[in-house]
């Protein structure tokens, strides 16, 4: 391994010209570390497949949708996820949610090694429901034993599957998140809202509304993510490295902050019909400008408003 | 049962239980003496960006001040599908609920769920889900989509599923398909008193240590989580 970069050093040059919407999984996981630092644990020549999808004539991969493994971020030992969204949609089955809760009750063990989670998923692999509903909820409370020993988990959201259902709550589970535009967040999909409740509730096919409502220019807004990234592979990295060195732990106080911060969203937004009431209501003279400022127009008043509070989730 | 016949038969000793618009909070008195705090949904409601809030406002504070376990009784929907609650960030209140839970039985409050009628996706998810023994009531049906939502997920068409919920256990929604997987610990005898159930379990309540996933795998129903989560555990630990 050759992954003795100075700290901030960019891990390659190419990083900053690639999307990170566009990437692979492979490729995210590459350009965001150090050259040559990733070793994968339990990696697609094992061909640890889902012993479920045959049942439904599906194809299987030989990763199962999540490469998991360790590597160094600016020379800092890291722990990594990555979600492939190309395949089944980056859904959590037995064997994907098995690597990630092994990964995140290392992280337990070892009590000083970052995670940073790769998310790209719309939540539970609904062949596999049942197991893969479970393995949601163990990543949650494996998740939760990390932070409680001291790690820092950060999640990275900026992919084509968006983050949604098991996905959206393993995301609020960690200590802080990067999204970018492209960034979705949410427990129900558009369809799933649509299916339920109907056209006139949620048009799914509205993909302005979709977007400023499940959004990551929203959620950075709202405070449910701290940090706003552009969609190279060079900005997330950034982002992720500034976290990583900013979150704090988790206890009683932070869960009780973190209450505290969730009731004033209620009273100050629990009236408004859509983001544009929210975003006014925040304090933004022209919201319906957010969704076509340029990025950097955009961090700059995000990072007027919108607080980050530390020590709050 | 209903929520009163469960209520009466786990504290016969007396409880202090409110149920507001589905949302249970209070506490009971236990046959071993001392008492239980109680949280839960029920009638079947959806947990929400309110409802998530109200119970992790009335669990948050009693965690220090008290001793005994935590007892979830569940009955709800899924989490509430709506634009307003995923506008407010409804992933964020339900994993903070969830959170409260998990941190809650790890700070010495063990968290002993009983799924007596519903639930559903997120709301199984930041309840029953988030506890350390998760026991359910002969009839319970959890789920983790309703088949016409997973038709327009999958693009499967609704008879394949109806299909394939009969003859594929890790798909079909059920207690007993849920059961083998590990994550009901135990199906409780709805026709004997809950409150000598409730008083065996305390006696030997499991560590907190997550052990679902080799439950699943003694159950049959779950032949390769336990095996590959604890082979990524150790080539981390290797690779320090």
């Amino acid at each position: 391994m050759n992954a003795t970069s100075e700290p901030g050093t960019p891990a390659t040059e190419p990083n900053r010209q690639v999307s990170w919407y566009e990437a692979s999984a492979r490729n995210r996981v590459r350009l965001l570390l150090d050259p040559d630092s990733f070793l994968e644990f339990i990696g697609p020549e094992l061909r640890e497949v889902s012993p479920h999808l045959r049942l439904f004539d599906l194809p299987e991969q030989f990763d199962d949708g999540i490469i998991v493994g360790r590597g160094r971020l600016a020379g800092q030992a890291v722990l990594v996820a990555a979600q492939e969204g190309s395949f089944m949609g980056g859904a959590f089955g037995e064997v994907h949610g098995a690597k990630l809760t092994g990964l995140l009750r290392a992280a337990r063990d070892i009590e000083s090694m970052p995670v940073l989670i790769l998310f790209d998923t719309g939540g539970v692999r609904l062949q596999e429901a049942n197991v893969g509903e479970l393995a949601i909820a163990e990543i949650m409370r494996a998740l939760i034993e990390a932070r409680i020993a001291g790690v820092a988990v950060i999640g990275l959201i900026g992919g084509h599957s968006g983050c949604y259902g098991g996905g959206g709550l393993i995301a609020g589970c960690c200590s802080a998140l990067v999204v970018s535009e492209q960034g979705r967040i949410a427990v129900s999909g558009p369809e799933v809202i649509e299916t339920n409740r109907g056209v006139e509730e949620f048009d799914s096919r509205d993909h302005a509304m979709v977007w400023r409502t499940m959004g990551g220019r929203h959620r950075r807004l709202l405070g449910g993510a701290e940090s706003y990234s552009g969609d190279s592979v060079h900005e997330f990295r950034q982002a992720a490295l500034d976290l990583m060195h900013s979150v704090g732990g988790f206890d009683g106080h932070v869960l009780q902050a973190e209450q505290a911060r969730l009731e004033d969203r209620l009273r100050r937004f629990g009236a408004c019909r859509d983001a544009f009431d929210v975003w006014a209501a925040a304090g933004i003279a022209e919201p319906r400008a957010i969704p076509g400022l340029p990025n950097e127009q955009f961090i700059a008043l995000a990072d007027g408003i919108a607080r980050l509070n530390p020590g709050a989730r | 049962m209903t929520l009163n016949d469960i209520l009466v038969s786990m504290f016969p000793d007396g409880h202090a239980v409110k149920n507001d618009h589905g949302v249970l909070t209070g506490s009971g008195k236990l046959r071993s003496g001392g008492s239980a705090l109680v949280v839960g949904v029920t009638d079947r409601t959806a947990v929400g960006v309110d409802e998530a809030i109200r119970l992790a406002g009335f669990l948050l504070p009693s965690i220090a001040t008290g001793s005994g376990p935590v007892i979830v009784l569940v009955d709800s929907d899924s989490q509430r599908m709506s634009k307003r609650d995923e506008l407010l960030g409804l992933n964020e209140f339900v994993a903070h609920l969830a959170k409260s839970l998990i941190y809650a039985d790890l700070q010495g409050r063990p968290t002993i769920a009983l799924l007596y009628g519903h639930s559903a996706a997120g709301a199984f998810l930041g309840t029953a889900l988030a506890t350390r023994v998760l026991v359910a009531l002969p009839g319970a049906t959890p789920a983790v989509m309703d088949l016409p939502s997973m038709s327009k997920v999958t693009k499967l068409p609704l008879e394949v599923l109806e299909e394939k919920a009969k003859s594929t256990p890790v798909f079909a929604p059920s207690l007993s398909n849920l059961a083998r997987t590990g994550a009901v610990y135990a199906t409780w005898d709805d026709t004997t008193s809950l409150s000598e159930q409730l008083n065996a379990l305390l006696q030997a309540l499991p560590v907190a240590a997550d052990r679902r996933d080799v439950l699943g795998e003694q159950r049959g129903g779950r032949l390769k989580a336990a095996d590959i989560a604890e082979r990524v555990r150790e080539l981390a630990l290797q690779a320090r």
